[in-house]
């Protein structure tokens, strides 16, 4: 089926005429108050704007008008009728009454009509509490039911193990069908039947299958469509909110963690327009199952012989410092390999680095999967996207390079999918990649080349840049030119990126894994300057920019200081089968490369500090340092913008467990170092900051300087990592792991 | 627009046959270019004919295929209009209609002429999938000859029995 034909234009709250940059203002009064709105906008925006309020249950800010509930029914001088504020245009004079005894009587039948097919489950609905029909009930509901007839039943439909759907309380709404044709880009829940038999359904049984489905829950107005995992688990009302930040991909989208008696039950997300909007991806809202895995670390642990012993934080400590001590005093402290976790926090990789370097060691890195290093030394002060996040939907040319962006960061993938649907001069979006991509926006091109050959093809775009801008090839790339041959996809991709004004290339987390990346950087960074975009990456990890201010990086320091004897990188440190390893934050076999070594397991010494005990980490580790997940400890992260984010410690951490700064304090307290008596995050934070010196919120970031010369060689190979296994913490997370998603991840290792 | 040739298919759409996609062709060619879900009625009439009186989700989903929808909306076409069924039914559509004016007239006998003609309640089909004896919902808009009956889109109007028996006994 041809992809194009099914994708559908966007439609934001208004009609099409209505021009949000228009300063063509008209003069309404709204209860005897006037105001001035803009011309065309709808009487809702304007009240909501004035702080009017009007019930809703259909209309929705995201999403496009479908005025089928009723609820928002206003009195206009003139009119014959009530009018649906949703979908009423303001006009020059116009007189709006929102609370007239004509405008609330029109709501209150509306509601009496809603509720008569609608169950009072309330009591056992997960949604009870923070509900807005039973809010509105409450405001403009009958004490008593005038409908005595038998109130319609709906056989509940199987979408999925994220979102459980009670339709027997659906009031056909169907903002959830606006969703799954607007945002997810292909409508997958639709309205069935007609008249009382009307439902809200997929027909054929199927899974709701994309990566932001769980926005469904949030949208839904009743208790129709809820949170699977967290059905029956927790009352609204007994929880307490707390701000949260997403560790799993460079986005830092907002979340908001709900805790009962310190057990963090469910994630939803935290509205910032800069950042994801009022979106999460699954991933975020989801992956707090994996907190409570069964495999979590109670207590610390040490290994004696063969045998691993329970014992309390001081002996594990002491161990711990004891064991690297020996290892730095026998084979010197650069056998000891110190791998970060990119989703570990500013404070303790900042911690971290200087524990290491007091140590003695520079081998630190949380460029797990990286696989080139060749050109570390011409990478930016931390690996940003160059253009912030709300400002993606203005780019007019993106060329994507090694990134399956959906998977990778699904709201970066949105915000894209919104400036390619752009209304007027739309983004014109291609793609370089390994294997074809399932894109839900209009593609200029999709570049499908072999893995091998990656560096190859962008000569092939090089060149017809190079020929499409009448600009001669930088001399240094001048071999990787020599032999391409561009095809008619390699010139619609360059077309494509030397669109409009705001033009970008983006390297992805399948660049960054590349095995000559070096080379594929260089050639991007000349396409980049080439065509006058700017070269951005969407690294892996919540805080890969963080790590990188910090200086967790065996090759600088905070601040960008070059370091004069460089440590090993991530790679190397697994190639070179050092003595002792300690691996941070939930390191496990999956999120390195020592599938390729064998390295952790044979060394001699591995402090494991780490939320999850699982076999990988018992076979290698000689000491287990508990300590909390993203839940449980309080931390900053960066974000692909250097948006410093920091929140605060959201559960109790699970068993003995500690928040990962606060065992670093102790471990450099036990090393001697001076300067180890922080008593918050907050002190370790703002010294880190002044450390990098950062500014938060700083987006700009030099274009490449590097002196590379790319060449085009053989062999080159990729890895792709599913979705839901990035790390350690999705990895554990049941409910995804049995998502469509999860299940081709799994078929395609 | 002359349709002279039908647009080559693969995939899913290549389960109608060229004739339906011919007629599918005919519609698509009414609408503006980008509007081929406008042709979704037109579309699933043909689908259902070719399907020999209803509409499986193979024939549905070719249907989407064909026009470039996803599923889910042709779907809701099919449900929500009353001349498609997406439950097996005989190939034959007959609808008696019982509205107002025709049960004025005594549609009830002609309904209960017809059931004991073919053997089948309203909403059965006969057991040698020939007839669906459908339950009309609406007013099919011939009051002035009531009673009526619609047998695979022609009316039968001013309706006796004798005259039940002619139209019936005609059906190949």
């Amino acid at each position: 089926m041809a992809v194009a034909a099914l994708l559908t234009t966007p439609r934001s709250g208004q009609p099409e005429a209505y021009d949000p940059m228009s300063q063509d203002l008209v003069n309404v009064e709204v209860n005897g108050v006037p105001m001035q709105a803009r011309k065309g906008q709808m009487i809702i925006h304007v009240t909501d704007a004035n702080g009017e309020y009007v019930p809703r249950f259909c209309y929705h800010d995201k999403l496009s008008v479908a005025a089928n509930c009723r609820m928002c029914l206003v009195e206009v001088e003139k009119a014959p009728k009530p009018l649906p504020a949703c979908a009423t245009p303001v006009m020059e004079g116009m007189k709006i009454f929102t609370k007239s005894p004509r405008a609330i009587g029109a709501q209150k039948a509306t509601m009496e009509f809603l509720l008569i097919n609608h169950p009072l489950d309330c009591p056992i609905c997960d949604q009870g509490g923070e509900c807005e029909l039973q809010d509105l009930a409450m405001g403009f509901g009958r004490d008593i039911a005038r409908y005595n007839d038998q109130k319609r039943v709906v056989k509940d439909k199987n979408i999925g193990p994220l979102v459980s759907t009670d339709m027997t309380r659906c009031i056909h709404c169907t903002r959830c069908v606006r969703f799954t044709e607007e945002i997810a880009g292909l409508q997958s829940l639709g309205t069935l039947g007609r008249g009382e038999n009307t439902e809200i359904g997929t027909f054929v049984e199927q899974a709701v299958d994309h990566e932001l489905s769980g926005n469904l829950i949030d949208l839904c107005p009743v208790g129709a469509l809820n949170s699977k995992p967290f059905r029956f688990q927790g009352r609204s009302w007994e929880m307490t909110q707390h701000a949260m930040v997403s560790p799993h991909d460079s986005v830092g989208s907002n979340l908001y963690g709900h805790v009962l008696r310190g057990k963090l039950m469910r994630v939803v997300p935290r509205t910032n327009e800069a950042i994801n909007e009022t979106w999460i991806s699954d991933r975020d809202r989801f992956s707090y199952e994996g907190v409570y895995a069964a495999d979590r670390a109670q207590k610390p642990m040490i290994r004696d012989g063969g045998d691993w012993r329970e014992v309390d934080w001081e002996t594990a400590l002491e161990r711990t410092v004891a064991g690297l001590r020996n290892v730095a005093d026998q084979h010197g402290a650069h056998q000891i390999g110190v791998l970060g976790a990119p989703s570990a926090t500013v404070e303790e990789l900042y911690l971290l680095a200087r524990v290491g370097r007091a140590l003695g060691t520079a081998n630190l890195d949380t460029r797990l999967r990286q696989r080139d290093f060749r050109d570390q030394g011409a990478d930016p002060l931390y690996p940003a996207l160059g253009v912030g996040l709300a400002d993606v939907e203005t780019l007019d040319g993106v060329l994507v390079i090694g990134a399956d962006l959906r998977r990778e960061a699904p709201i970066l993938a949105h915000r894209l999918r919104k400036a390619a649907l752009r209304k007027g001069a739309a983004a014109k979006v291609a793609f370089v990649n390994t294997a074809a991509l399932e894109v839900r926006h209009p593609l200029a091109a999709q570049v499908v080349t072999p893995a091998a050959a990656l560096v190859a093809t962008l000569g092939s775009l090089l060149k017809a840049a190079a020929e499409a801008a009448g600009q001669p090839v930088p001399a240094h790339c001048a071999a990787l030119v020599a032999g391409a041959n561009p095809n008619e996809t390699d010139r619609a991709a360059v077309a494509a990126l030397l669109s409009g004004e705001r033009r970008a290339v983006w390297l992805g987390a399948q660049a960054l894994r590349y095995s000559a990346y070096a080379d594929l950087r260089a050639a991007a960074a000349a396409l980049a300057a080439l065509t006058g975009a700017t070269l951005g990456y969407v690294p892996e990890g919540a805080n890969a920019a963080g790590a990188a201010l910090v200086g967790f990086l065996p090759h600088r320091e905070a601040g960008l200081r070059a370091l004069p004897r460089p440590g090993l990188d991530a790679r190397a440190m697994l190639q070179a089968r050092l003595k002792s390893y300690v691996l941070f934050g939930g390191v496990e076999p999956a999120d390195h490369l020592d599938g390729e070594t064998g390295a952790v397991a044979a060394a001699d010494f591995v402090v494991a500090v780490t939320p999850y005990a699982s076999q990988a980490t018992l076979d290698a580790a000689d000491v287990i340092l508990p300590i909390g997940t993203f839940a449980e400890t309080s931390g900053t992260f960066v974000n692909l913008n250097g948006t410093w984010q920091s929140f605060g410690g959201v559960a109790t951490p699970v068993g003995e467990s500690r928040p990962g700064w606060k065992v670093l304090r102790v471990l450099g307290n036990l090393l001697g170092l001076p300067g180890f008596d922080y008593t918050t995050s907050e002190e370790v934070r703002d010294e880190a900051r002044k450390a990098a010196g950062a500014e938060a919120g700083n987006v700009q970031v030099a274009a490449y300087a590097g002196t590379h010369v790319p060449v085009a060689g053989e062999g080159g190979a990729t890895v792709s990592v599913p979705m839901y296994a990035v790390d350690a913490v999705v990895r554990r997370a049941p409910a995804l792991q049995h998502t469509p998603e999860a299940l081709r991840g799994a078929a395609a290792v | 627009m002359a349709i002279d040739s039908v647009t080559p298919v693969a995939g899913k759409a290549a389960l109608l046959s060229e004739h339906t996609r011919h007629e599918i062709d005919v519609w698509l060619a009414k609408f503006p270019a980008d509007r081929r879900r406008s042709a979704v009625l037109a579309a699933l009439r043909e689908a259902q004919h070719q399907n020999l009186g209803w509409l499986s989700t193979d024939i549905m989903d070719a249907v989407a295929d064909y026009l470039g929808l996803p599923p889910i909306q042709v779907y809701e076409v099919a449900s929500f209009y009353s001349m498609f069924e997406t439950k097996p039914c005989g190939r034959v559509h007959v609808s008696v209609c019982t509205n107002i004016a025709c049960m004025l007239r005594g549609s009830d006998e002609i309904v209960a002429y017809v059931e004991k003609k073919l053997g089948i309640k309203t909403g059965e089909s006969t057991p040698d999938g020939k007839f669906f004896l459908k339950q009309e919902e609406e007013c099919l808009a011939a009051c002035n000859n009531a009673p009526m009956m619609m047998v695979d889109h022609v009316f039968h109007e001013n309706l006796t029995p004798e005259k039940v028996d002619q139209v019936l006994d005609a059906v190949q």
